[in-house]
């Protein structure tokens, strides 16, 4: 099992220990266009698996991301206040949202691997 | 606008050049259209600010209205509207508004005489691509017998827009470099009959090309070769005329809103507004002397996020006081901008007011328009 999980909306999360990095993937991106505004989580926002978590807007259209697991934000990519297409550019490194500690790590059963995320790209 | 959901997606006739040109496709009023090419919106706003951008607007309505002479037809379309057209010069365009009895807007439109002699008591009339099934209705409608009313599904419509649209357009049709902002002129292009204004809905100088549907793809073939155009879809033609402080029907306008809560009675020369003659101008004349109870400004958000159509407009003491038709980002201001309707108390610019984006209070300031300045060609 990979340390890398995908929901179906498009939101990845990287595993670290208890750490979880998230933030939309390379096809959420290129599906959005040019991202020119992020409202990142807040530090010590506790979310739910599923739950609104951050904002990400192109020049069309704000889109909601979702938390794809619970737990308490540690960390949010601030820098992404400054500079939105850092989203477009590198979304699944330097454009990632926020760190969550995981509370229940049974949640990412629920989750895609990168190959089942692939397969799940090639049915859209 | 009439909802066309549920109705088969119709194509221009620019359609295969779109995908082959790799936009992403849209339903737009009841039209398959490219929102964006490969580069993006922000790309192609930037590019339409500095260079020039082509645009299929082939979905827009396109009619002819013939009378006897110029007089007959302008007051017969005087009758609708509440633009001067009896004074229209020959090849002089006008922006106005089919009106409903009591001032609301049934779509907002452009109106040409033709530059011809022999097409002496010709107009031709654009209208908004979602409302022209009822505004062709509305016109058999109302005009006289006297008038013939001609509709033209047959013509495309181009639109280039940019600072190097003028010298782009040039080489192919050289009178066009001195023709002044909201005038037209038929001419050919490598043989094809065309009809050009100069005119747009960016904030730029630039053209709009009314040519057969047969000939549009060989001539947006030749534009996209010089090396100042680019291809333009419908989200960097939303974010242009933001920008610009521009209306868009739908949004700013509607059957509830008169062109004087719009903050377009410059469309409505002084002899109509003394001589009426035109639906709603009851109230109208009473806007125009007591002043509108709402009115269309500018909104300037302070910070990075936009506030989008439907965002309620709220005094300092958080009381709503009206709410955002068109919002979102603007690539050439680098911020987020606005246009919506607020109380006319409220209306006075640099008024403070908040906006309601998710839930919390944004502060926001009413600003003059439009955001970026236009840079028509006034000769």
């Amino acid at each position: 099992m990979g340390n890398t999980h995908y929901t179906k909306d498009h939101e990845y999360v990287r595993i670290d220990g208890d750490i979880a990095t998230f933030g939309i993937t390379d096809y959420a991106q290129s599906q959005l266009g040019d991202v020119v505004f992020v409202e990142v989580p807040k530090v010590g926002a506790h979310l739910k698996q599923g739950a609104e978590a951050a904002v990400v807007e192109s020049v069309k259209a704000a889109s909601e991301v979702y938390a794809p697991v619970s737990g308490e934000v540690i960390e949010s990519n601030a820098a992404l206040e400054g500079t939105p297409a850092t989203v477009n550019e590198d979304p699944e490194g330097k454009g990632w949202f926020g760190k969550i500690k995981l509370s229940n790590k049974s949640e990412l059963d629920a989750l895609m691997s990168e190959a089942d995320y692939k397969a799940y790209l090639s049915t859209l | 606008m009439t909802d066309l959901a549920s109705a088969p997606t119709k194509r221009t006739p620019l359609y295969d050049l779109h995908v082959a040109l790799g936009a992403r496709m849209v339903p737009f009023a009841g039209y398959d259209m490219p929102v964006q090419y490969p580069t993006g919106i922000l790309t192609e706003h930037q590019w339409t600010r500095a260079e020039a951008g082509l645009f299929d607007v082939s979905h827009m309505g396109q009619c002819f209205l013939i009378g006897s002479d110029h007089e007959t037809t302008a007051r017969a379309l005087e009758a609708l509207i509440p633009a001067d057209i009896v004074n229209l010069k020959p090849g002089q365009q006008r922006y106005s508004q089919f009106l409903t009895e009591d001032g609301g807007i049934l779509d907002d439109i452009m109106v040409t005489r033709s530059a011809l002699p022999e097409e002496d008591g010709t107009l031709m009339v654009v209208v908004n691509a979602g409302c022209k099934d009822q505004d062709f209705a509305h016109l058999a409608k109302h005009l006289p017998k006297t008038i013939k009313l001609i509709l033209a599904p047959h013509r495309a419509l181009l639109a280039l827009q940019g600072p190097k649209a003028a010298s782009v357009l040039a080489r192919f049709a050289p009178e066009v470099a001195t023709m002044p902002f909201m005038s037209a002129l038929s001419t050919k292009i490598d043989g094809v009959p065309v009809h050009i204004s100069r005119s747009g809905y960016s904030g730029e100088d630039g053209y709009e090309i009314s040519i057969h549907e047969d000939k549009v793809r060989g001539l947006a073939d030749r534009l996209l070769k010089e090396s100042e155009v680019k291809p333009i879809g419908l989200g960097a033609r939303d974010s242009l005329r933001l920008e610009a402080g521009l209306c868009l029907y739908g949004h700013e306008l509607d059957l509830t809103t008169s062109p004087v809560e719009a903050n377009i009675q410059w469309s409505i020369q002084k002899r109509r507004r003394e001589e009426g003659g035109f639906p709603g101008f009851e109230r109208i004349k009473r806007e125009l002397t007591e002043g509108p109870k709402r009115k269309r400004v500018g909104i300037k958000p302070e910070g990075r996020a936009p506030a989008r159509e439907g965002t309620e407009i709220h005094d300092a003491a958080g009381n709503k006081i009206g709410v955002v038709t068109s919002g979102g980002f603007g690539p050439t201001l680098n911020g987020p901008c606005a246009m919506g309707y607020v109380d006319t108390a409220h209306s006075a610019v640099g008024t403070r007011v908040s906006l309601i984006v998710r839930g919390t209070a944004m502060p926001a300031e009413i600003t003059a328009m439009p955001f970026v300045p236009n840079r028509f060609y006034r000769g």
